[in-house]
C-alpha cells in the first residue's frame, strides 16, 4: 500500500495488509498524535488495510499557542 | 469496531471515551462536549457578538464551524504573520473556509499593516519567534474586538494546548500563570472577554472533526514553532495517555475542578494597576504615560530590515546544534 506522511510530506510502500493500529506501531507513529485517512474518510484502529490502498497518516499536533 | 451509540460501522476508536463513534455520533459526542464546556464556564450566549481568532489550522476553524452549527454568531480574524509560504498558506485555507460559508473574515496583516514579520520582530527584538507572535496576536485579537464592539473573543485552544500550557506551569511551579489559566477572561480593563470553548476535546479529535466535516486545514507545523517546547510537553504528555487514556482530561479538568479555586485569590489579586498605552490607547501593565509592549516591538521591528523565515530556521538549527554537541560533551 501507498502510505503518505506529512511534515514533511512523503510516501512510503509498505508490502502486504496491516490492521492500522499495527501499520502505526510499525512505524514508530504515537496513535494519540495521528489519525489515518483512507479515501478522505478517518479509518479505525482495528480496520485492515488493503495491499492496494492509499493511506494518508495525518499528524495532528501544532505547536502555535 | 461498532459506534457505541447506534452499533453501525464505527470511524474513530476514543480510548479515553473507552468507546467507538460513527461519523454521526462522532459530531454528536463533540457537540455535547462544547455545549457542556460553554455551559459550565458561563462562555458565551446566543445573543453575543463573537469574534474567532482563525489561522488556518484545524483547531481554529473547527471551533468557528461548530460555533456556526450551535447557532451563534461568529466573524473571524486572521493575522497574517508573515512566516513565508506557511502564512500564505494557512491565509488562503482560511479566506476559502469563510467564503465557502459566507461568515465574515477580517484579515491585519503585520507586513501591510505594521511594518514588520515574525521573523523580522524575532531578529529585531531578540524574543523568540513563538513569544513576537503570541504578543502580537493578543494585542491584534483585543484591539480588533474592542474596537469592532464584540462581547467576546474565542480561541481554538483545546485540552492538548491547556494540558501542555499546565504542565509547563506546573514544572516551573509558576503560581501566578496556574492561577490564571482559567478557559473565561472576563472582560477588565480594557481587555475583552476570551473563552476557550475546546478545553474539553482533544487535538486529535478536532482534526477528526475536519475530517469528517469536510474542512480543508493547513496540516502542515509552523516551520518556526516545529520542535518548540510546548510540543515537547505535548508529546511527553501523550506517552502517559497512551499507556493510561485519560491522564490529560484528568490532568486539565481536575485542575479547573479542584486546584484552580484554590488559587482563585492569587487569581484576583494580580495585574489591577493598569493604564492606557500612550501611543495606541491599549491597557497596559506599565506606569503612567509608558508605552505598550506592542507598540516597543512595532517601533523595532518596522525599523529593522525585513529578516527571512530561512534565517530564523537557520539560526534556530544551528543553536539546537550547538546545545547537542554540549549535552553530548
Amino acid at each position: 500500500m501507498k502510505v503518505i506522511l506529512r511534515n514533511p510530506r512523503r510516501e512510503i510502500e509498505i508490502e502486504g495488509r496491516r490492521r492500522v493500529h499495527g501499520l502505526l506501531a510499525e512505524l514508530g507513529l504515537p496513535r494519540e498524535s495521528h489519525l489515518v485517512i483512507r479515501n478522505g474518510t478517518l479509518v479505525p484502529g482495528d480496520e485492515e488495510l488493503d495491499k492496494d490502498d492509499v493511506i494518508e497518516i495525518r499528524p495532528v499536533i501544532s505547536g502555535g499557542m | 469496531m461498532k459506534c457505541r451509540t447506534c452499533r453501525g460501522p464505527a470511524i474513530i476508536d476514543l480510548p479515553r471515551h473507552n468507546a467507538n463513534f460513527c461519523a454521526e455520533h462522532f459530531l454528536q459526542m463533540c457537540r455535547r462536549q462544547v455545549e457542556k464546556a460553554i455551559h459550565d464556564h458561563q462562555m458565551l450566549n446566543k445573543s453575543d457578538r463573537i469574534l474567532v481568532a482563525v489561522s488556518g489550522g484545524k483547531d481554529s476553524l473547527a471551533v468557528w464551524d461548530m460555533l456556526i452549527d450551535l447557532g451563534y454568531q461568529a466573524d473571524g480574524l486572521y493575522v497574517a504573520l508573515g512566516i513565508g509560504e506557511y502564512s500564505e498558506e494557512s491565509r488562503g485555507y482560511t479566506e476559502r473556509f469563510a467564503d465557502e460559508r459566507g461568515l465574515k473574515l477580517t484579515v491585519v496583516s503585520l507586513r501591510d499593516d505594521y511594518g514588520y514579520d515574525i521573523p523580522t520582530a524575532s531578529r529585531a527584538t531578540g524574543r523568540v519567534p513563538c513569544s513576537a507572535c503570541g504578543m502580537s496576536k493578543r494585542h491584534l485579537f483585543d484591539k480588533a474586538a474592542i474596537d469592532g464592539g464584540y462581547d467576546v473573543v474565542v480561541t481554538g485552544h483545546n485540552l492538548d494546548d491547556e494540558a501542555a500550557v499546565l504542565f509547563g506551569n506546573a514544572l516551573r511551579w509558576d503560581v501566578e500563570y496556574l492561577a490564571r489559566q482559567l478557559p473565561v477572561l472576563p472582560s477588565r480593563h480594557g481587555f475583552p472577554k476570551k473563552v476557550k470553548p475546546l478545553i474539553r476535546l482533544s487535538e486529535r479529535e478536532m482534526a477528526a472533526w475536519c475530517v469528517v466535516r469536510g474542512i480543508d486545514y493547513i496540516v502542515d507545523e509552523c516551520p518556526i514553532a516545529a520542535g518548540n517546547k510546548h510540543i515537547g510537553f505535548k508529546e511527553a504528555l501523550n506517552v502517559l495517555e497512551e499507556k493510561s487514556p485519560g491522564t490529560k482530561a484528568s490532568y486539565y479538568l481536575g485542575f479547573l475542578d479542584r486546584m484552580a479555586p484554590v488559587l482563585a485569590s492569587i487569581a484576583a489579586s494580580g495585574a489591577d494597576s493598569v493604564t492606557p498605552c500612550m501611543r495606541c490607547g491599549a491597557p497596559t501593565g506599565g506606569e503612567e504615560g509608558s508605552v505598550c509592549a506592542f507598540c516597543r516591538l512595532v517601533e523595532r521591528s518596522a525599523a529593522h530590515e525585513p529578516v527571512s523565515v530561512e534565517l530564523i530556521l537557520k539560526k534556530s538549527r544551528s543553536q539546537k546544534r550547538a546545545q547537542s554537541e554540549v549535552a553530548q560533551s
